[in-house]
């Protein structure tokens, strides 16, 4: 598949971000698949051509970084926090419920192709435990019955707002392109900060100690 | 009691704190004026002055780092913010990036001014797409305001900011990593010496700070050295983020003065949850040994924390109840140390494979008391002899619930198995699934 126009000048404004060429893998990788949904040969080969190193270079760096995929994921890619903290607080239970109910495995994308499920490390919203992310958006204080309504309201296209995030959720090809650091507009929509992270300056506000 | 003190927190509960109006409103940008009409060296000995030591686990002291950029080398120097926020427990950057971006992107400039750097890079952990957005927004708007690229609010000062967005992996935390990963290659760690402040990235003089060290230079900029030392301890100044979490009435993020106790912070966070007792306890991190009771007074500070035993970390206390294992909690740490080790030393890409080996076998009942023995023998083979301090995080859960909880261990093989209900843990225990 050729890339658009756009597409190329695209990449070449992500290149022209830094003072040497290879430093733009990362964000045309994240690129590639807002593009394909996934790291493909072409999107390899075009990453390659752009910073100008051979092609295994690229994949080299593709395959060392969780984020990038193989293979297709669901339109809402489903991440539950299974780090110690959160897997005890109830990310196991949350995990084995979505598995179960969705019918996939860690790793794999529904027959309709619009959830897949990945177990995830810490992802630094430990306050807001069980913590799942969606296409890299918070959906923070879990519990299995509401990832199976999340993963359910997804599949016919009605996914929830992320709890600290943009109004809608955007599906993952589109977060991607946030990734490779293109402005999507939505800075400004959700919270400053949630309930967690405001409790010790609403605790210094009413005097310093409860 | 000691009194929470919310300086780089204390806007956040306003709706538009992350615009640059928002932080306007309340002083911002007023710093980085004042700390461009000094000389680049007064600023780093005004920060050095303060004492400030880096928030981002080690605690080395942030103006002597910038003092290291060796001066008039002809050189370009760079400066890069560690905002790849990912040791378990850790959620302190995050929610600061998120509720106000402006005063990192403040921090950046005067940095960058101080060590004589026209190029910065701040690399953030893509796994959160939300914070990438609010920082992204941030910079193009402190462009428009005359405060990024040529000529810095016209003092003849040029810097350019890129914003760099990694893609799931909890090495490139590590500094030489983080460079590497920036340069384009696989994030692995590089030998030190040299260290990035001579051989950096591109092999150029280089600082990496964490983004609460350089989140708390406006305020030092701005209320003087004085005022920041006001707070905090004798070698551990000022204020800092404690993020609470786990099994606590109400987790949440408190800024504190340094030293401060969990004893302090549980009674601000409700206790404990409810009919239940602290077990143990993560001071800075999945990476810094546990603490148990008999922990709760230590001063948690630098110094106060490491004659303990352990060390400040990142300031994640993760609390743990008398109803969680700590061989689950030890065995799931090691599976992450396994998955995130990047292969490049043997005793860390070898070793980490074997403890999740163990620990599973311990935690199936199906261990010995050797079996003990050997799990300690496999740590010290692993702890300090890999290039990166990784390793010797993936051993510290280990070692440390095996110093307090050793019969709880040999409980798993007693019972045959695990003697916990990991339901009775979780947040939804009472309610049902």
């Amino acid at each position: 598949m050729a890339f658009t126009s756009e597409q190329e000048s695209i990449m070449d404004a992500i290149v022209a971000r830094y003072p040497r060429k290879r430093s733009a893998i990362m964000p045309l990788l994240h690129f590639v698949q807002s593009i394909y949904g996934y790291v493909t040969k072409d999107g390899i080969e075009k990453v390659a051509e752009k910073i100008e190193v051979e092609a295994a270079e690229v994949t080299a760096v593709s395959t060392f970084y969780t984020q990038y995929k193989s293979e297709p994921v669901g339109e809402y890619h489903v991440g539950v926090c299974i780090n110690t903290l959160c897997a005890v607080m109830g990310g196991d239970a949350i995990y084995d419920s979505v598995s179960e109910h969705l019918g996939i495995k860690n790793h794999e994308t529904t027959k309709d192709g619009k959830v897949s499920l990945e177990k995830i490390e810490c992802n630094a919203a430990c306050d807001y435990a069980p913590v799942v992310m969606v296409n890299w958006e918070f959906f923070d204080n879990q519990t299995p019955q509401s990832v199976r309504d999340l993963v359910d309201a997804a599949r016919t296209g009605n996914p929830p707002a992320p709890t600290r995030g943009p109004k809608t959720l955007r599906t993952w090809k589109q977060n991607s392109e946030v990734l490779a650091g293109i402005s999507d507009g939505l800075s400004g929509e959700g919270v400053s900060a949630g309930p967690a992270t405001l409790l010790g300056l609403k605790i210094a506000k009413e005097g310093g100690s409860k | 009691m000691t009194q929470l003190t919310p300086v780089l927190s204390a806007h956040w509960d306003e709706s538009d704190s992350f615009t640059i109006e928002g932080y306007k409103r309340h002083g911002g940008y007023k710093a980085v004026e004042k700390a461009l009409s000094m000389q680049p060296d007064e600023v780093i000995q005004l920060v050095k002055d303060s004492g400030l030591r880096g928030r981002g686990g080690a605690g080395f002291p942030t103006g002597m780092k910038w003092g290291f950029i060796p001066q008039g080398d002809n050189k370009e120097h760079y400066l890069v913010v560690n905002a790849d926020e990912s040791e378990p427990g850790t959620c302190k950057d995050t929610p600061l990036l998120m509720a106000n971006p402006h005063v990192l992107i403040e921090g950046m400039i005067i940095a960058s001014y101080a060590i004589r750097a026209n190029y910065a890079f701040v690399y953030i952990r893509g796994e959160i797409a939300h914070v990438v957005r609010r920082v992204q927004q941030a910079v193009e708007d402190a462009y428009k305001a005359g405060l990024l690229g040529k000529n810095v609010l016209g003092k003849g000062f040029d810097l350019e900011l890129v914003v760099h967005v990694g893609a799931g992996a909890y090495i490139c935390g590590e500094e030489t990593a983080l460079l590497d990963s920036l340069e384009g290659f696989r994030g692995q760690p590089r030998l030190r010496p040299p260290f990035p402040a001579i051989a950096g990235l591109y092999a150029r003089p280089t600082v990496v700070n964490n983004v609460e060290s350089i989140a708390s230079v406006p305020a030092i900029i701005a209320n003087g050295v004085e005022w920041f030392q006001a707070m905090g301890t004798e070698k551990s100044k000022g204020f800092t983020l404690y993020s609470l979490s786990g099994h606590v009435t109400n987790p949440g993020q408190f800024e504190a003065p340094l030293g401060i106790t969990l004893r302090e912070l549980l009674e601000l966070a409700g206790g404990v949850r409810a009919g239940h007792q602290i077990k143990f306890w993560t001071p800075g991190g999945s990476s810094t040994p546990l603490f148990t009771a008999e922990h709760l007074d230590v001063p948690l500070d630098y110094e106060g924390v490491a004659a303990a035993g352990s060390m400040l970390g990142t300031k994640a206390l993760q609390i743990f109840d008398e109803t969680t294992c700590v061989v689950r909690a030890a065995l799931r740490w090691s599976e992450f140390y396994k998955h995130e080790s990047c292969g490049k030393c043997t005793p860390c890409r070898e070793g980490t494979w074997w403890l999740v080996q163990m620990l599973h076998d311990l935690e199936a009942g199906k261990g010995t008391e050797e079996d003990l023995a050997k799990l300690l023998d496999l740590c010290d083979n692993i702890a300090g002899r890999s290039f990166c301090a990784l390793a010797d995080g993936a051993v510290a859960p280990i070692i440390s619930s095996l110093k307090y909880f050793r019969d709880e261990y040999l409980a798993h093989q007693r019972n045959g198995g695990c003697p916990f209900d990991p339901v009775a843990s979780t947040v939804f225990a009472t309610a049902g699934l």
